[in-house]
């Protein structure tokens, strides 16, 4: 009986996206450090860690708005640092991504702002560019705010309609930047439902960066800890709940103290108190 | 003694701005050709900068020509010559007042609303939303901005001059008693095309540097509130002092 021999090539080509070894520094202060991830087709992975771990400088990585110190970033098979702007703006067609507060145009109402991506790259005519329009403000239950302007919009809205700016070019790669951050549960209750049917109805692979614990555990398909510059955990929600390691420990749970201590690094506390000094 | 350091590292800052700025404004051009494509967006642009300062210029217009009819007057009748008020007020307007104030007011007025508009726009990710939809923000943002601001300035500065000259007859003719014909014939025979044409020549460079400067700062600005507030004080410093050496070496070129 032969063994089945491993084979990392399907694994790769059931990758979207691909991190290897990558580094990453900004003004002498280094962000990543050999970071490894990979992201998997149809899934929707998350990316996780405290404040300040370089989560969003992560999917500016992904998204080529910056460039790896070192290593391989790859995306649809293509090396991002192979590619000049034309061959990334070519790239970023096949991918949407939503911002942390919707990012949308405010001088364009909501029709005009899921619009915006195909009157800059096709030639639809108008007729054909009302159906998509109104088909994605659908998807997103918004159809009847299409003429809103987006101050009128509230939080969740705003980011529903940046959904369907988002999908309205059909991406293969949808990225999602903090999706839950300042929603009241009810709205974070539609995004959550959103992202998942969104990516399961399209067929599409999601990465979302986010530091909610229990909605990344009802929503991930896999997960990856982000701790000072490297993967500090990898694998299903559920595992990463389970996982022993303090500093996954300390973030799953939500402790003060910990990996990541609760004080800012400061002078020893009875020697400042006892020679009172202001400090500097 | 760390004045030198510090004198030496503002130099550097300086360079590297100006650097900046120089391709800056070669991207500016290069996407020009593409964004005159989308007349739409120039339109609303033209209106934005040059129909919502109108009434600034044409007020301003009406009293720097109001002024200029009494000072002129004062003047000229110190020497006999009154009749030449209306030669001296349209030349002064056409060459010199209606270019360089049009230019400052259009600083103030539409080149700080170019440079919070875009800073703004940076400031809540929509330059990077932009980007990411494989849109280039110089391109779509601030090239019909740039294009809007110099189609506007010459026409604003033409009306800044007409209504001076208007203003400059208000108060030399119907208040002071000049004769309106000698008024208006002296105009005419005084200024001449090249007259006509400094103005203009002068007005479109000013709405250059006005438009470039107020859409570089914008689209560099720090994306925070203070940022953007600190970009659109540098828009309003940076153009009045460009308009002022421009025009001088407009002038010494032209002269």
């Amino acid at each position: 009986m032969a063994s089945v021999p491993e084979r990392p090539a399907t694994a790769a080509a059931g990758c979207i996206a691909r991190l290897d070894g990558v580094g990453y520094q900004i003004g002498g202060r280094t962000v990543f450090d050999g970071l490894d991830i990979a992201i998997e087709r149809g899934k929707v992975t998350a990316i996780m860690g405290p404040s300040g771990t370089g989560k969003t400088t992560l999917l500016r990585l992904i998204t080529g708005q910056i460039r790896a110190s070192r290593g391989r970033v790859e995306v649809d098979g293509e090396d991002l640092g192979g590619l000049d702007t034309d061959g990334l703006y070519r790239l970023r067609r096949r991918m949407g991504m939503l911002f942390q507060n919707g990012a949308l145009l405010t001088d364009l109402d909501v029709y005009e702002n899921v619009a915006f991506p195909l009157r800059e790259h096709t030639r639809l005519p108008e007729a054909l560019v009302a159906r998509i329009v109104l088909m994605k403000l659908q998807a997103v239950g918004l159809r009847g705010a299409a003429r809103l302007m987006p101050a009128e919009l509230s939080g969740g809205m705003a980011r529903r309609v940046a959904l369907a700016r988002a999908i309205v070019m059909d991406p293969k790669l949808l990225i999602y930047d903090e999706p839950f951050a300042g929603l009241d549960p009810i709205a974070m209750g539609v995004v959550l439902r959103l992202i998942r049917s969104t990516n399961d109805a399209l067929g599409l692979t999601s990465i979302v960066v986010s530091h909610d614990v229990q909605e990344i555990g009802l929503l991930a398909d896999r997960a990856y800890l982000l701790s000072a510059g490297r993967v500090a955990a990898a694998g299903t929600p559920a595992t990463l709940a389970a996982d022993p390691a303090p500093a996954v420990r300390q973030f799953m749970g939500g402790e003060a103290d910990g990996p990541v201590p609760f004080h800012y690094p400061a002078p020893d506390y009875a020697e400042q108190l006892l020679g009172a000094e202001v400090p500097t | 003694m760390s004045f030198l350091p510090e004198l030496a590292s503002n130099g550097r800052g300086l360079i590297e701005k100006w650097g900046r700025f120089t391709l800056f404004t070669g991207r500016l051009f290069a996407v020009t050709p593409r964004a005159l494509l989308r007349p739409g967006l120039l339109i609303e642009q033209v209106y934005n900068t040059g129909a919502l300062s109108l009434v600034i210029v044409m007020l301003s217009g009406l009293f720097v020509g109001m002024v200029l009819g009494l000072q002129g007057y004062d003047l000229l009748r110190r020497f006999g010559s009154t009749e030449s008020l209306g030669s001296a007020v349209a030349l002064g307007l056409l060459r010199e007042l209606g270019p360089v104030v049009t230019a400052l007011l259009f600083a103030g007025r539409a080149g700080t609303a170019l440079t919070s508009e875009i800073g703004l726009m940076s400031a809540t990710d929509q330059l990077s939303a932009m980007e990411m939809m494989a849109v280039d923000p110089v391109r779509r943002v601030c090239a019909p901005r740039f294009i809007g601001g110099v189609i506007a300035m010459p026409l604003l500065a033409a009306i800044f001059s007409a209504i001076g000259i208007f203003g400059g007859q208000l108060v030399g003719v119907t208040l002071m008693g000049v004769d309106a014909g000698q008024f208006w014939s002296q105009m005419r025979g005084a200024v001449e095309l090249r007259d006509i044409t400094e103005g203009v020549i002068k007005s479109g460079a000013f709405g250059l540097a006005c438009s470039a400067i107020a859409v570089f700062e914008g689209y560099h600005a720090v994306p925070t509130a203070e940022g953007v507030g600190r970009a659109t004080t540098r828009t309003v410093v940076t153009s009045s002092v460009a308009v002022l050496v421009l025009d001088y070496m407009i002038t010494a070129l032209l002269l």
